[in-house]
């Protein structure tokens, strides 16, 4: 017997009571944690999937659209941008290089992304089989599109027209797998790649097999003989003083667009901070009422209790030992709320994750724990500390002889 | 042994009890009788160390347990006195066994044996792991012997330890109270007002005579 064992047995001698206070705990610091995680995660993946990448030059409209759909693959493009525009924008001497992408289609829900080996090159992939692609309609697959849809080097699929699943089919042309990538970590696992040429081919209403033979660009912008549009520029500066001079001199002088990612972003964190900050103040007052219930159980139970006590001293227990049964009591709900709701807020980004395999949540983890989690935990017991202050200071001041005459 | 000198003591508007002077040697047996009202409660607890007299002293094997401050006196009531109320007053949270083990928890001992031994004797050693509500009025009166035994003191207090209990139950309870202060060789006083109790102990004393 010991007193961590006494709070422990009076704790379970009321099991609906106890429950109820940590699980109440609990769901307040779960909502806190799911917070934590998906906030740590995204702006971790959110940099990590711009790296490199400063500028993006798409179709007029609105920049955080040019920037999620070009960078992250969340929304849809804003439109498509003529080739030789785009040809004339990246000969700008600010520009040290530009990658072109070209977009539109899909297989099973995972976008189709035209580009050269630069892009490879940009995220620094490595391959877990095979090789970039050299030939029209050759694709090089993301680790989560392999292992979502079971493909491997050599397979072949349609692609369908649309950014998004379920529309028509080009069954003209197979997309051949010469390549799976190894898992990034990054919006790569997600796309499927290929060249420029493979996108613009698959849409042309006659084949010229000559074509389909010849090698693609590797690197810059394809050669062409008729007039070709592409989605979208990935940019690089060449130094500094581009990032003050290059986005309005593109907004201004062309038809095009140019939108920074890192303004965009951070534009979207401080318009979804607002619903943050709501949910993470919801989770404050849940917390909040929490501990005013394990106050006034531990406060109402004592009252029950002080004769108890009285005979805990009749039998030798000291005034700090009965403060130190009431705080423990207090302190033991609060801990196992607070590991509670840990395995909650993490059980909840599990399902979370599990149910949507594509778009902004995939990638997410809930098996990836946090500082700021043990912060959590030590939040709840300062809390359980708090709330047993008072009531374990009247366990302290209990009047043996006056309680045991009652 | 135990010594109890000149103890005044007075609730708040009303008179002063008259309480005996007391000298008690080890084995000793002491019966207190009294009307109710007449302070012989008052009188255990300040005995017990639960109460401080306004005057007087108490001693107990030497020490003046009222001159032992704070944590010293709890300490020094959980190894020396064993103390049995009217109502058993078992820890409701907790089995039998686990209520006699947090008497040892509280003074640092380990007496785990006496324990043992102790529920053998008062017929309850079949309900170690039984809770308070599935006892019997006299079972749980024997717990609570078994629990006020458990640290073998040197002093046992029984307050009206038969007065909810049937003939029966009462006659044995105290014959416990007797066998077990004997084998420890400690002072036994218990305060009644249960003529039940009157044939087993011949030394008795009757409190009551207010002062006027």
């Amino acid at each position: 017997m010991n007193l961590l064992k006494l709070s422990w047995k009076y704790l379970v001698a009321k099991p609906l009571n106890t429950t109820l206070n940590i699980l109440l705990l609990a769901l307040g610091l779960a909502i806190i944690t799911v917070l934590l995680l998906m906030q740590d995660q995204f702006e971790n993946k959110m940099s990590k999937d711009a790296v490199g990448i400063d500028l993006v030059v798409g179709a007029k409209g609105s920049p955080l659209q040019l920037v999620l759909s070009s960078v992250y693959h969340i929304d849809f493009p804003t439109g498509n941008i003529d080739l030789e525009e785009a040809i004339g924008v990246s000969k700008n001497r600010l520009i040290k290089n530009t990658i072109p992408l070209g977009m539109g289609d899909n297989y099973q829900g995972f976008r189709i992304v035209g580009t050269n080996h630069d892009y490879l090159d940009l995220y620094d992939v490595s391959f877990a089989s095979g090789s970039p692609w050299n030939l029209p309609f050759e694709v090089v697959i993301g680790h989560d599109v392999a292992a979502k849809l079971g493909l491997k080097v050599g397979d072949a699929f349609v692609g369908s027209h649309g950014i998004s699943s379920a529309s028509h089919d080009h069954d003209e042309h197979d997309y051949v797998i010469s390549g799976v990538l190894e898992k990034q970590g990054i919006v790569v696992d997600q796309l499927i790649l290929t060249s420029i040429e493979s996108v613009w081919y698959t849409h042309d209403e006659e084949h010229d097999h000559g074509l389909m033979e010849k090698a693609v660009a590797t690197t810059g912008f394809p050669e062409t003989t008729e007039p070709r549009e592409i989605t979208s520029l990935l940019v690089q500066y060449r130094n500094p003083i581009a990032a003050v001079q290059l986005p309005r001199f593109i907004n201004s002088r062309s038809s095009l667009q140019a939108a920074s990612p890192s303004f965009e972003i951070s534009r979207l964190f401080e318009l979804l901070g607002i619903g943050v900050t709501l949910v993470q103040g919801l989770a404050v007052i849940i917390i909040v009422i929490s501990g005013l219930g394990i106050f006034i159980a531990l406060y109402n139970s004592l009252k029950e209790r002080k004769y108890d006590l009285a005979v805990m001293r009749t039998i030798g227990a000291s005034k700090g030992q009965l403060f130190r049964h009431i705080l423990l009591e207090g302190v033991l709900l609060t801990f196992l709320g607070g590991l509670v709701g840990l395995l909650i807020g993490h059980l909840f980004l599990l399902i979370l994750v599990l149910n949507y395999d594509q778009g902004a949540i995939a990638g997410l983890r809930a098996d990836v724990f946090l500082v700021e989690e043990l912060y959590l935990v030590f939040f709840a017991v300062l809390i359980g500390v708090l709330a047993s202050l008072l009531p374990a200071w009247n366990a302290y001041r209990t009047d043996i002889a006056k309680q045991l005459t009652k | 042994m135990l010594l109890a000198k000149s103890i005044y003591f007075k609730y708040e508007k009303l008179l002063p009890f008259n309480l005996p002077e007391l000298d008690l040697n080890p084995c000793d047996e002491l019966l207190i009788l009294g009307k109710s009202g007449s302070g012989k409660t008052t009188l255990l607890h300040i005995l017990g160390g639960l109460l401080k007299p306004q005057s007087g002293k108490v001693v107990i094997d030497g020490t003046d347990i009222y001159s032992l401050r704070g944590n010293a006196l709890d300490k020094f009531r959980g190894q020396n006195i064993g103390i049995i109320f009217q109502k058993p007053h078992i820890l409701s949270a907790l089995t039998v066994m686990e209520n006699l083990q947090i008497a040892n928890f509280f003074v640092g001992k380990n007496t785990q044996n006496t324990i043992e031994i102790n529920l053998e004797e008062l017929g309850i050693a079949d309900k170690k792991s039984a809770k308070l509500d599935t006892l019997s009025e006299g079972e749980a009166q024997r717990v609570s012997i078994a629990r006020a035994l458990a640290n073998e003191p040197k002093v046992i207090l029984a307050d009206e330890p038969t007065a909810s209990l049937d003939d029966e139950n009462a006659e044995k309870v105290i014959r416990l109270l007797k066998a077990q202060a004997k084998r420890l060789q400690a002072i036994l006083i218990v305060v009644t007002h249960d003529q039940r109790v009157k044939n087993h102990i011949a030394n008795q004393v009757t409190i009551g005579e207010v002062y006027r």
